[in-house]
């Protein structure tokens, strides 16, 4: 005792006299860097692919320089717009005039026009318009007059106002069009228009479609995992065969196949009505809504369920049912008190897998949606592609992303993600 | 021993087989008294579990019938049969407190609040775990675990409790003080208890009575002194303590209480048949170590046969000593450390002695 007191005070030393501590780091850092080399690899793939277009797309969808760039000259005079009833001062007018024959000149107009209507449908005619006729203009007594001359909406305090908010290369205006706000005139966060109103009630949906086909996989995927999980080993290998098939196949094919059994002249439809219970008129409308993207995603996430459910139920020890009936608890009470508490860390895991691949599921609405059947990654594909509003595409992104984090910190509060079990 | 008014199990002529092919339990009949602990004792494999489990109601008999207090238990659930039980394993529920694994057995049967609640106490007190209700099992000894188990079984109060290896897990001082802790709560509670073990010390320490098993059929079911005084067959006599085997034919039957056996060495052995064919067939003689004296008084024995040292192992008690006899060279004799004792020699020749009772002529 008392001599290893003593060592500690004087640090420990290895028998040739270098410091433990330092001949201990010495002897780690080799292996410490190897284990380093053989994950960089993967670091620097994870950061080009994944990391930096996820910092790439936050940033796009709260960052927007169009009109600080192409407009130079009116953002600067803005800050002298002090009374926000009133239109601009000349200076700004002037400067907008001085700015607008710029795009003419350097051909980026359109770039600001599109912008604009982003925020404002209707504003892009009456920039490009007005760019046209600014050409000939040489020095007016008042930019003021000649361009609510040239157009009214010059003369309207909501063109200016939108013009000033995205002045600021830094805003939320991306957000706000994405939860269906807007500013009002009086520069107030107001809701849009119930008619206007698409993406809250595209959020929505896709939550409860999510919640559908997670409630749906559960259900199904349950007893199929119990199954596997209790059967012998030849009957569950079979069965677990039949569960991985669909990974073998093609999304695509699965998704059309749905549509040969689905459609209204499909297979189902077509025995219905030989069967009499539909008449030849009274087919019903199975897919292109969702109904049929419901059943699509159910049977192409089922596997995601099964997988983590089984992986659990094949360490719950057959004994704990027979403990329990031994005890007197008939098999269903045996069940539901012993066998399916256990399986919790199964569900959890499943449920949160399937709802979270469900949110963001693209591939199978686009091609069985139909109208009603469209999702939210659906309408970001089509900001970006059709479009091309990449910021609002980037903040419909950027909700999801921060939806899906706070269901993972929710589930890591409730459960324990250590008790997350995916096999 | 068991008046036909005592009997709580009985089986019948029951069989198992699993694959339809071979039998893993080959017409079976026992009768259980009540009160009483039968200890299933055999080798890994030997049907011992297949037993319990149509007891149970886990597996059903392939043919024959199992009774318990004269109802006939083929198509009563396991729910409803009223056995408590203990697994190898302990089986205790991990989402469940070691108060709701107890409570669990009463919540079923519609027990009252209070009355699940003082007989849960009482159960823990006597398995003196009364202060480690609100633990998981998970946060317990192998040692605590298995008393929950235990005291899981009991709470209850079955007919009838069955064991399965339930000390299988535990270490060797842990496991001898459980055994005897088990007999003790046997005793005082005056239940039925069916024990399952390959280890033949823990089921000499805690039967009744034991039904050595092999090969799906009881080769002898009797108390612990006479399974190991008096093995029926050479199975028993080999799988219940130690014991020297010398094979040999039966020359000559002396009545009912003797036999002579010619050695398959040369000599000639007074014996006492107990399980062998006319004259001329084979046996095995089957002797206990602990029975064998070493340099007897002429003339005392009927058998004395010259020996060599071939080994001494010191043991504190008792010197084992290994000897070449009558053309077996792994003959065991026991010499107790006794006060005065001669000291032994490897190598050195003596004569080694054994009365005519205790040498069985069992089954080759
Ligand atoms: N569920 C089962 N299916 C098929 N064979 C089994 C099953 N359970 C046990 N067996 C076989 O039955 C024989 C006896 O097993 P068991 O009763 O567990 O023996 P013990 O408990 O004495 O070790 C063994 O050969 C074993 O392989
Ligand atoms: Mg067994």
């Amino acid at each position: 005792m008392a001599q290893a007191t003593v060592d500690e005070l004087q640090g420990l030393t290895t028998a040739d006299g270098t410091p433990l501590r330092q001949a201990l780091h010495r002897a780690e850092r080799r292996a410490k860097v190897r284990a380093f080399l053989l994950v960089a690899p993967l670091l620097v793939f994870l950061t080009v692919t994944f990391i930096y277009p996820i910092a790439q797309m936050l940033f796009r969808s709260v960052h927007d320089a169009t009109i600080v760039e192409l407009l130079p000259r009116t953002a600067e005079a803005f800050p002298a717009w002090e009374d926000r009833t009133q239109l601009p001062p000349e200076s700004v007018f002037a400067a907008f005039a001085a700015d607008l024959k710029e795009t003419r000149e350097n051909r980026t107009i359109g770039q600001v026009a599109t912008r604009v209507n982003f925020e404002e449908g209707g504003l892009r005619s009456t920039f490009t318009r007005t760019a046209r006729h600014i050409d000939d203009v040489e020095d007016p007594p008042s930019w003021r007059d000649w361009l609510i001359e040239d157009n009214a909406d010059w003369g309207k305090l909501d063109t200016w106002a939108v013009l000033e908010r995205l002045s600021h290369p830094i805003n939320a205006l991306q957000y706000l069009a994405a939860v269906d706000l807007e500013y009002n005139t009086q520069g107030e966060v107001v809701a849009v228009p119930p008619e206007r109103q698409i993406y809250v009630p595209i959020f929505v949906r896709t939550l409860w479609m999510s919640l559908l086909v997670t409630g749906m996989t559960l259900l199904l995927g349950y007893p199929i995992a119990y199954f596997l999980a209790t059967l012998p080993l030849r009957t569950s290998n079979l069965l677990m065969i039949m569960v991985l098939l669909p990974f073998w196949t093609s999304l695509l094919v699965r998704t059309t196949s749905w549509i040969v059994i689905l459609g209204t002249e499909g297979v189902l439809n077509d025995i219905l009505v030989w069967a009499g219970i539909l008449s030849d008129e009274g087919r019903i409308q199975l897919i292109y809504n969702q109904t049929g993207t419901v059943i699509a995603m159910t049977q192409i996430l089922l596997p995601f369920m099964v997988l983590p459910l089984y992986s659990v139920m094949k360490t719950i020890s057959p004994s704990y049912m027979r403990a329990a009936m031994s005890l007197g608890a008939p098999r269903f009470l045996a069940f539901w008190r012993v066998y399916a508490p256990n399986t919790l860390p199964g569900v959890g895991a499943g449920a949160l897998l399937v709802f979270i691949l469900s949110i963001g599921y693209y591939i199978t609405p686009a091609l069985v949606g139909g109208r009603t059947g469209q999702m939210i990654s659906n309408f970001i594909a089509f900001h970006m592609q059709s479009s091309l509003n990449w910021g609002l595409a980037a903040a419909l992104g950027g909700i999801l992303l921060a939806g899906v984090l706070i269901l993972y910190a929710l589930y890591n509060r409730l459960v324990g993600v250590e008790k997350l079990s995916l096999g | 021993m068991a008046n036909k008014n005592d009997v709580l199990v009985r089986f019948t002529d029951v069989q198992k087989s699993y694959d339809g092919e071979t039998l893993v339990v080959k017409n079976l009949n026992i009768d259980i008294s009540r009160g009483e602990f039968l200890t299933l004792l055999g080798p890994s494999g030997s049907g011992k579990t297949t037993t319990l489990m149509m007891l149970a109601g886990f597996e059903t008999p392939t043919h024959g019938d199992v009774e318990l207090s004269g109802r006939r238990l083929n198509n009563v659930p396991p729910h409803k049969r009223d056995i408590g039980m203990v697994f190898q394993n302990y089986a205790l529920f991990p989402h469940m407190t070691v108060y709701e694994n107890l409570a669990f057995p009463l919540q079923v049967r519609k027990k009252s609040k209070s009355e699940t609640e003082e007989r849960v106490k009482r159960a823990l007190d006597m398995v003196q775990l009364g202060s480690f209700g609100n633990r998981r099992p998970a946060q317990l000894s192998g040692g605590q675990q298995q008393r929950v188990a235990l005291a899981r079984a009991l709470v209850f109060e079955p007919t009838l409790v069955l064991m399965d290896e339930p000390l299988g897990a535990l270490d060797k001082q842990l496991r001898e003080h459980m055994q005897l802790e088990i007999k003790h709560l046997h005793e005082q509670l005056g239940i039925t208890v069916v024990y399952v073990t390959h280890d033949q010390s823990e089921a000499l320490t805690m039967s009744d009575r034991i039904a050595v098993f092999n090969d799906g059929v009881i080769q002898q079911l009797a108390t612990p002194s006479d399974l190991y005084e008096r093995p029926e067959n050479a199975f028993v006599a080999q799988f219940i303590g130690e014991n020297n085997k010398l094979s040999g034919k039966v020359s000559r039957l002396n009545g009912a209480n003797a036999c002579t056996v010619t050695l398959d060495s040369g000599g000639e052995v007074e014996a006492l048949p107990v399980n062998v064919g006319g004259e001329g067939s084979a046996t095995t003689l089957s002797l206990r170590p602990e029975r064998v004296l070493i340099d007897p008084p002429e003339g005392t024995l009927p058998n004395i046969f010259d020996a060599k040292v071939e080994e001494l192992i010191y043991l504190g008690d008792h010197i084992r000593t290994r000897c070449s006899v009558a053309g077996s060279d792994d003959f065991v004799v026991k010499v107790p450390n006794a006060q005065g004792h001669s000291r032994l020699q490897e190598g050195s020749q003596v004569k080694l002695g054994w009365a005519v009772e205790d040498c069985r002529a069992l089954d080759p």
